[in-house]
């Protein structure tokens, strides 16, 4: 497609020759001296954070830190982030539906059958960000309540994917008491050494 | 010698345990012995010697354990009990022969040691699941037991109660 370079434009007064033919891009007012590299086009492409092969949505997985450590939770998929979802089920050992990353995660072999989930994504896990300081409102105590408050949304969608985990759950002998339990190492035992 | 003549037939190789200083050695290298394999390429599996190379080396073949026909370091292989008839220098035939007729896979598999081999195996790929059923199933039987013995001592004590004095 051929790009006009030049355009005509009316002038105005008697004496100017009434139009004028005027570059489209009027070249730079100034210029450095001597010629400088630009640098690259960064086209770089954020890829997925690849899962870990031992990591399927169902498996077992045993996390490693935070409040719930040691807890054998299942996974019930990969979030669009990167992250686990997670859930204890909360009925079973009082994890809720969490998000955790791999790295902070033994996987073990056991899986469970899930049924089709509803869909979850990263949204109803963002937090909303604490009040910015107004002038204002220095002098104000505004302690107020900032502690988190789950929200009833998410205590809803935690009752309907229990209620699917569960009876998948409980399918398999003693699979109930394995998740209600922690994991511990006692004398003799290595991780390094063990199979999961 | 007795003790293995006993098990396993007479027609075993003439022991030179006569001698006073062999006395102490019951299993000898040997033509016919199975061997454990410790290290190396074939470790963990048995095989038969057939061949004495020299003061250091054995020829060792495991027709059906995997384990070919080969020259072994005897510091590489740990002597088990069962022996049996073989003529020196057999060909591998001869030693599948042998192996068959003497049953000696299920012979070894009888053994105490290869029964620790096999519960070390076991235990070794458990999975965390597996632990877990393993220490239930471990606690209730040792409750069972406990209370067994609870119920028995109450009878016991009784027995040995101290009459009480009027």
């Amino acid at each position: 497609k051929e790009v006009a370079l030049t355009k005509t434009k009316t002038v105005a007064g008697e004496k100017n020759g009434g139009t004028r033919t005027v570059p489209v891009q009027k070249s730079p007012r100034f210029y450095p001296t001597e010629d400088c590299k630009t640098p690259l086009k960064n086209r770089r492409v954020a890829k997925p954070t690849k899962l870990r092969g031992s990591i399927v949505p169902g498996s077992v997985v045993i996390l490693l830190a935070g409040s719930h450590r040691g807890k054998r939770v299942v996974v019930l998929k990969q979030l669009p982030s990167g992250l686990l979802l997670v859930t204890g089920p909360y009925k079973i050992n009082g994890v809720p539906l969490r998000r955790v990353d791999q790295t902070y995660v033994i996987a073990t072999s056991t899986k469970v059958e899930l049924p089709a989930l509803p869909a979850i994504g990263d949204e109803i896990f963002k937090r909303k960000g604490k009040p910015t300081k107004n002038e204002k409102e220095m002098f104000v105590d505004n302690a107020g309540d900032n502690s988190y408050k789950i929200s009833a949304e998410k205590v809803a969608l935690q009752k309907e994917i229990d209620a699917l985990v569960v009876p998948a759950v409980k399918k398999v002998d003693m699979l109930q008491s394995y998740l209600r339990s922690r994991f511990t190492l006692t004398k003799g035992q290595f991780p390094h050494e063990m199979k999961f | 010698s007795s003790g293995i003549n006993a098990e396993y037939g007479d027609s075993i190789n003439a022991l030179p345990s006569r001698f006073s200083a062999m006395v102490s050695f019951k299993r000898l290298v040997q033509p016919g012995r199975i061997v454990f394999i410790s290290s190396g390429k074939y470790a963990k599996k048995i095989a038969m010697i057939v061949e004495i190379v020299d003061q250091n080396r054995v020829i060792v073949d495991g027709p059906f354990t995997g384990v070919p026909r080969h020259q072994c370091g005897i510091k590489q292989i740990q002597l088990t009990k069962l022996v049996f008839q073989l003529p020196h220098g057999s060909k591998t035939i001869v030693v599948e022969k042998v192996w068959n007729k003497n049953a000696v896979t299920a012979k070894w598999n009888d053994t105490v040691w290869a029964r620790k081999l096999e519960r070390k195996r076991l235990r070794a790929s458990m999975s965390d699941f597996d632990r877990f059923k393993v220490m239930i199933a471990r606690q209730t039987r040792n409750r069972i037991l406990q209370t067994f013995k609870i119920s028995k001592m109450a009878g016991v004590r009784k027995m040995y109660k101290r009459p009480v004095k009027n």
